[in-house]
């Protein structure tokens, strides 16, 4: 079995032509436009930074200079036609998708537009409860109701898995009249689902499969990391090129396969999407596909291996927990991407927020975030050994200055949500404030989030109780920042008059 | 012929050395190495672009950063030095009979080879049959040892470049640890003399008087670190590097120095008022 998957993707990556993806026709574009020394009477008004020297004094005149608009020769995001165009071909096929979309409103977009593009007001979706927030915006937005399928959460690391494929069958025997199953894969932690048997499951209930794949950039460039959404049949996937592609922040792409409709899912973006998209942003997208296209498999390697030594230091200091393929089960835990390095820090006494503060004031190591059990750090191709060495040193220290007895108060990150009304309704109903205290019992109108990592805890729709009341108050005691609702200190909830 | 070696101490000062020769260069996977002979300084080193020492004027460093605890500690027995790869510090070490066993722990092989070859003088050192080389990155290496030294010695180069990470309280934390309960660390404390550089001096100070009982810091005459003046730091668990300075003992071997000397052991820790003034103003920070 595991050889065929691997014959398999050698025959994918042939089929990517190696000598198409040396060229980037949005850079190269932009390069002829800057030799042209064209006079501009357009936006932007900086004109090439002229008028704004403190500008170029911060971002430099070769970031200025390419900071221009639309034009003849540049192309058109609302609909490409020619450079823009050509490059989202390449990244297609550098992706293995049909056809892929240079997004530059963050991968947010890229999810937003997914939802948008298969649902419809009333139209059931499937859902892990651990979705970006992202996900439950865009139920807002076009009025479809959710229907979660509950995650199962590891006892020990207290973090929600994978999508259970008999769970995923249940609900969707259930709800026959879903349009679309929602994955996210993998997750922050790196945990990942059988996808190509929840694609098989939903495509035979004539759902389609959505992939949030914002931390699974990467999966398309090495053979031995987990299979990707497109590899596995997907219909769509959001993939954040800004994180482990290389690529400048907020820009990110859409991946769609055959059975899409290239034309609705373009209407659907430009709904929301600016029609002033950022060259800057562009021309990453395009520079950072070239190099995952021609380099991605070594650089994956190295930060696979990176990763690996320094969840074998971290490990044999004692303590801490730096799960990987240790993890996997068959089932919620299908594979493991081991470029990530999750750390369970609970049995040396402090919180993943504690040693995230930790890191940041005592030994000025920003890591990417901390939860209540467990920390993450960011891996990525722009690391050296060198820095891994850092943190290592720098988590043996604070075992030995600040480790205390070992409490266990919340063993578990994830509460299962109960869905009174679509997020939409709730939204947009009349509310009422009140005290935290008195909420038990009432349905949520607004969303709770602890961030990071910006998983809801409470999204507008839903049945509080005093098993989730208890939990956002410690987790904002323990340092987490709260963002969503009106009264961020959450001595005040925001609660459906009706109900 | 016009042939000069720059090195930017500050975006606005440029101290520059006529070459007479390159010697060598070479990038390592840790740094581009360069070798030159100069008219003022001799033979020198730079690493990236920065220099390392000169033939001129490295037994300042060596013999500063050496016999400064050597002088305090009464039974210096195992020493670790990190970084060193050059040898100075090991050869300055290999004076005293009481030593048993140098470790020097040095990233860079290249570095150790080319300083062999291009600086025996130092390099002898290396060859004391009391001396181990490690080819490891010092946070590695320290991870996990407890209790085993009586004197750590942070020979590595730069705050800002690739040995950044032994100037940061994760290493101050592992060298403690891998002290024994009367061990000294000594380590570059930097110049705090142009504005960029007085940060990185001040945090160096903060993170080590946090993580050791005892911790003061020392000066020396470096006529090629930037502004020429440079800064040692003396972290102790239990010796103060002045009430517990013997100079009658030290005096008594007779060692042949040509910077060090028991006065100037007292005076070295005798700092300007504007560097006084910050150590202080680090230390009312905890």
């Amino acid at each position: 079995m595991t050889t065929c998957f691997f014959i398999f993707l050698g025959l994918e990556r042939c089929r990517m032509n190696i000598e198409n993806q040396k060229s980037a026709p949005v850079y190269e574009a932009l390069e002829r436009l800057r030799r042209q020394r064209i006079v501009p009477f357009d936006v932007p008004g900086h004109k090439r930074g002229r008028g704004n020297p403190e500008l170029v004094k911060l971002l430099g005149e070769q970031c200025v200079g390419i900071d221009v608009n639309s034009m003849k020769p540049l192309d058109n995001l609302c609909h490409p036609v020619s450079v823009i165009y050509q490059a989202e071909q390449l990244a297609a096929d550098a992706f293995g998708a049909a056809h892929a979309f240079f997004m530059v409103s963050g991968t947010t977009s890229s999810v937003q537009t997914m939802i948008l593009a298969t649902c419809k007001a009333k139209d059931k979706i499937i859902l892990p409860r651990n979705v970006h927030k992202s996900v439950l915006n865009a139920l807002v937005l076009c009025g479809a109701e959710p229907v979660y399928v509950n995650p199962d959460v590891d006892e020990r690391i207290g973090i929600a898995l994978g999508m259970n494929i008999d769970r995923l069958r249940e609900t969707i025997e259930k709800n026959p009249d879903a349009v679309a199953v929602f994955v996210n894969n993998p997750t922050y932690y790196g945990i990942c689902s059988d996808m190509k048997a929840i694609v098989e499951l939903a495509h035979s209930h004539g759902m389609q499969v959505l992939v949030d794949e914002a931390h699974g950039t990467h999966l398309y460039f090495h053979e031995n990391l987990p299979m990707s959404a497109m590899e596995a049949g997907a219909d769509m996937a959001a993939v954040s090129m800004h994180k482990s592609g290389g690529s400048l922040t907020q820009s990110s792409m859409l991946l769609v396969n055959e059975n899409i409709n290239i034309r609705y899912v373009e209407q659907i973006i430009n709904l929301t999407q600016t029609t002033s998209a950022s060259y800057l942003l562009l021309s990453s997208l395009d520079i950072s596909r070239r190099n995952l296209a021609l380099r991605g498999r070594e650089s994956f390697e190295k930060v696979a291996s990176l990763a690996e030594y320094a969840r074998d230091e971290i490990n044999s200091i004692g303590g801490y927990y730096a799960y990987g393929k240790d993890l996997v089960n068959g089932t919620s835990v299908y594979d493991y991407d081991v470029t990530k390095l999750s750390v369970y820090t609970r049995d040396i006494g402090l919180t993943g927020i504690e040693i995230y503060d930790l890191l940041r004031d005592e030994y000025d190591i920003q890591i990417e975030f901390g939860d209540i059990g467990n920390i993450l750090a960011y891996i990525s191709i722009g690391d050296r050994i060198q820095e891994i060495e850092r943190l290592v040193g720098a988590l043996e220290d604070i075992k030995r200055l600040y480790s205390k007895e070992v409490t266990h108060i919340h063993n578990s990150e994830y509460i299962s949500p109960i869905v009174a009304a679509t997020p939409q309704k709730a939204f947009y109903s009349e509310k009422k404030q009140l005290p935290i205290k008195e909420t038990a019992g009432k349905i949520c109108g607004e969303f709770v989030m602890c961030y990071p990592p910006g998983i809801p805890i409470l999204a507008p729709g839903e049945m509080i109780t005093n098993e989730l009341t208890d939990y956002m108050l410690f987790a904002k005691e323990k340092g987490c920042s709260i963002q969503g609702p009106e009264d961020c200190e959450l001595k005040t909830l925001n609660v459906l008059k009706e109900g | 012929m016009d042939f000069w070696f720059s090195e930017m101490h500050t975006n606005n000062v440029k101290m520059s050395i006529r070459v007479e020769k390159q010697l060598f260069s070479g990038t390592s996977d840790f740094q581009r190495i360069d070798i030159f002979d100069s008219v003022e300084f001799g033979r020198f080193l730079t690493s990236d672009g920065s220099v390392i020492f000169s033939e001129k004027d490295e037994f300042t460093y060596d013999e500063t950063i050496v016999h400064v605890p050597m002088a305090v500690h009464p039974s210096v027995k195992k020493v670790l030095v990190i970084g060193g790869g050059d040898g100075g510090v090991a050869r300055e070490l290999s004076y005293y009979d009481e030593i048993e066993e140098i470790d020097v722990v040095e990233p860079d092989e290249l570095f150790v080879n080319v300083c062999r070859e291009f600086f025996p003088d130092n390099a002898k050192g290396l060859d004391d049959p009391r001396v181990n080389i490690f080819y490891r990155d010092g946070l590695r290496f320290l991870r996990g040892k407890q209790d085993q030294y009586d004197l750590i010695i942070n020979d590595s180069t730069d705050p800002l470049g690739y040995t950044a990470g032994l100037f940061t309280k994760e290493f101050y934390g592992s060298c403690y640890k891998a002290l024994k309960e009367d061990g000294i660390m000594v380590y570059q404390h930097g110049s705090p003399f142009f504005d960029v550089d007085e940060e990185s001096c001040r945090t160096m100070h903060r993170k080590a008087f946090r993580s050791f009982p005892i911790s003061r810091v020392y000066q020396a005459h470096i006529p090629t670190c930037p502004s020429g003046y440079w800064l040692f730091g003396f972290a102790s668990k239990k010796y103060h590097p002045l009430r517990d300075f013997d100079p009658v003992r030290w005096e008594k071997r007779g060692l042949k120095t040509w910077y060090y000397s028991a006065n100037l052991h007292r005076g070295a820790f005798m700092l300007p008022k504007y560097v006084e003034d910050l150590l202080i103003e680090e230390e009312k920070k905890n």
